[in-house]
């Protein structure tokens, strides 16, 4: 058994290049879908009835949808109506439309928290459109739904291991590889177990640290 | 596609409802017994709870799924598609109701224990007398939510070739050299199943806002 976590070690370079890819997928994916669910979320709290029910249907929609099954509808489907993408920018680009549903749905439940009187007295000030969002209504949103969007990105990592179907070359696709070479399931899944849990320990710690940040900010 | 297609796609229904239906009537039970080692602070293994709920909770599935299916063999325990499906959608499901069994024990007031207690009532009584009632109402909505993200994970198990909703349809697609319908229906019956869920949630939450028990 320690054998084979010694030939797991020696095909470390792989093994990290399997992982890169996980954070650069989360990298890209959560600051992606943060920034177009921060912009997507005024859609949702549009107070034209059209376009709020539109967003809610998308957003609903993904919320309803498998990330795999997003996976083949985006990696399948999108040829067919004659866009042409490499699997590893569709699995990015499912990995990004399918999150900002999530993020725009976490930013919406805490901009329901703010206070109509800040927003009120933003207003007051002359802050309309996009100023007001940027400056007034985010900045206390974002903090205040730190811990989730924390959350959503541990559930990014999770997904991104889906990623391995369509042949994206991720933590768990590099680790199924290893495991067909050389016939050792246990030590290559066990390893990615615990690199996976020790990127969700990361992300913990980081989204804790920038939480006591937000409390101290608000205090 | 043909009727039949369609058929093919709805007997994956089927398997996703049976398999997520199984994983969480085990995990459920299995949940509550991880939350109350760690309830009752059982010294070592409640360790052990934390751990495996700190890990499972960050493992995707997948990684999961095919841990248990390659993997255990190499232990000499061989499992077939089906039950090495069911085991690791039971493993991954148990840790999350873990959490929320725990929560509401966690916030259950200690003074209605303490005087179960002073009426001598045993152990297990004061468990299934006064702690299990409020909690289970408690961590109801929870649980709920819980199914409704245990029937979005099903997919994983795909992997081991398990013909699920989304496999069938990936079959049909691949048959028919038309991916886009069979897709688009199979996430017609998954906002169905869930659509169902959140409908079920609704009215057991207006059941327990009323007094009445489960």
């Amino acid at each position: 058994m320690i054998n084979n976590f010694l030939i797991i070690w020696q095909q470390r370079d792989i093994v990290l290049a399997g992982l890169l890819n996980t954070v650069i997928l989360l990298v890209i994916s959560g600051v992606a879908s943060l920034v177009l669910g921060a912009l997507f979320t005024p859609l949702l709290m549009s107070e034209n009835k059209a376009v709020s029910r539109a967003a809610a249907a998308y957003v609903d929609a993904m919320r309803c949808a498998p990330f795999l099954l997003f996976v083949y509808l985006i990696y399948f489907g999108l040829p067919t109506l004659g866009v042409k993408m490499s699997n590893w920018s569709a699995g990015a680009v499912a990995l990004i439309l399918y999150n900002t549903a999530y993020m725009s749905e976490l930013l919406r439940g805490a901009w329901l928290e703010l206070p109509a009187s800040l927003i009120e007295s933003g207003k007051a000030f002359g802050f309309r459109g996009l100023t007001l969002l940027r400056r007034i209504i985010l900045p206390p949103v974002m903090l205040r739904a730190m811990p989730l969007v924390g959350n959503q990105l541990i559930q990014i990592v999770k997904d991104s291991a889906f990623l391995t179907v369509i042949a994206v070359g991720e933590l768990t696709h590099e680790m199924t590889g290893i495991q067909a070479t050389y016939f050792i399931p246990f030590a290559a899944f066990v390893a990615a177990v615990l690199l996976y849990w020790c990127l969700c320990l990361a992300i913990e710690a980081g989204t804790g640290m920038l939480n006591k940040f937000a409390e101290e900010r608000r205090a | 596609m043909t009727a039949y297609d369609y058929w093919s796609i709805t007997q994956g229904a089927l398997a996703t409802i049976s398999l997520s239906l199984v994983s969480i009537m085990l995990g459920v039970p299995l949940g509550l017994a991880l939350a109350l080692i760690r309830w009752a602070k059982v010294p070592v293994l409640d360790r052990f709870v934390y751990s495996y709920v700190s890990i499972i909770r960050s493992c995707p599935t997948v990684t999961l799924t095919l841990l248990v299916f390659f993997a255990l063999p190499q232990l000499g325990l061989s499992l077939d598609p089906l039950p090495a499906a069911i085991v690791a959608l039971t493993i991954s499901t148990s840790a999350f109701n873990c959490e929320i069994w725990r929560s509401s024990l966690v916030e259950f007031p200690r003074d209605q224990y303490d005087a179960a207690l002073s009426f001598a009532m045993p152990r297990f009584t004061r468990i299934r007398r006064i702690v299990m009632p409020q909690v289970c109402r408690a961590s109801l909505p929870g649980l709920v939510n819980e199914m409704t993200l245990q029937i979005k994970s099903t997919p994983a198990v795909a992997v081991i070739g398990i013909v699920e909703i989304t496999r069938a349809a990936l079959r049909v697609g691949s048959n028919t050299y038309e991916p886009l319908p069979p897709f688009i229906f199979a996430l017609v019956l998954y906002g169905l199943i869930v659509f169902a869920l959140i409908r079920l949630q609704r009215a057991v939450e207006k059941r327990l806002r009323s007094g009445g028990m489960i």
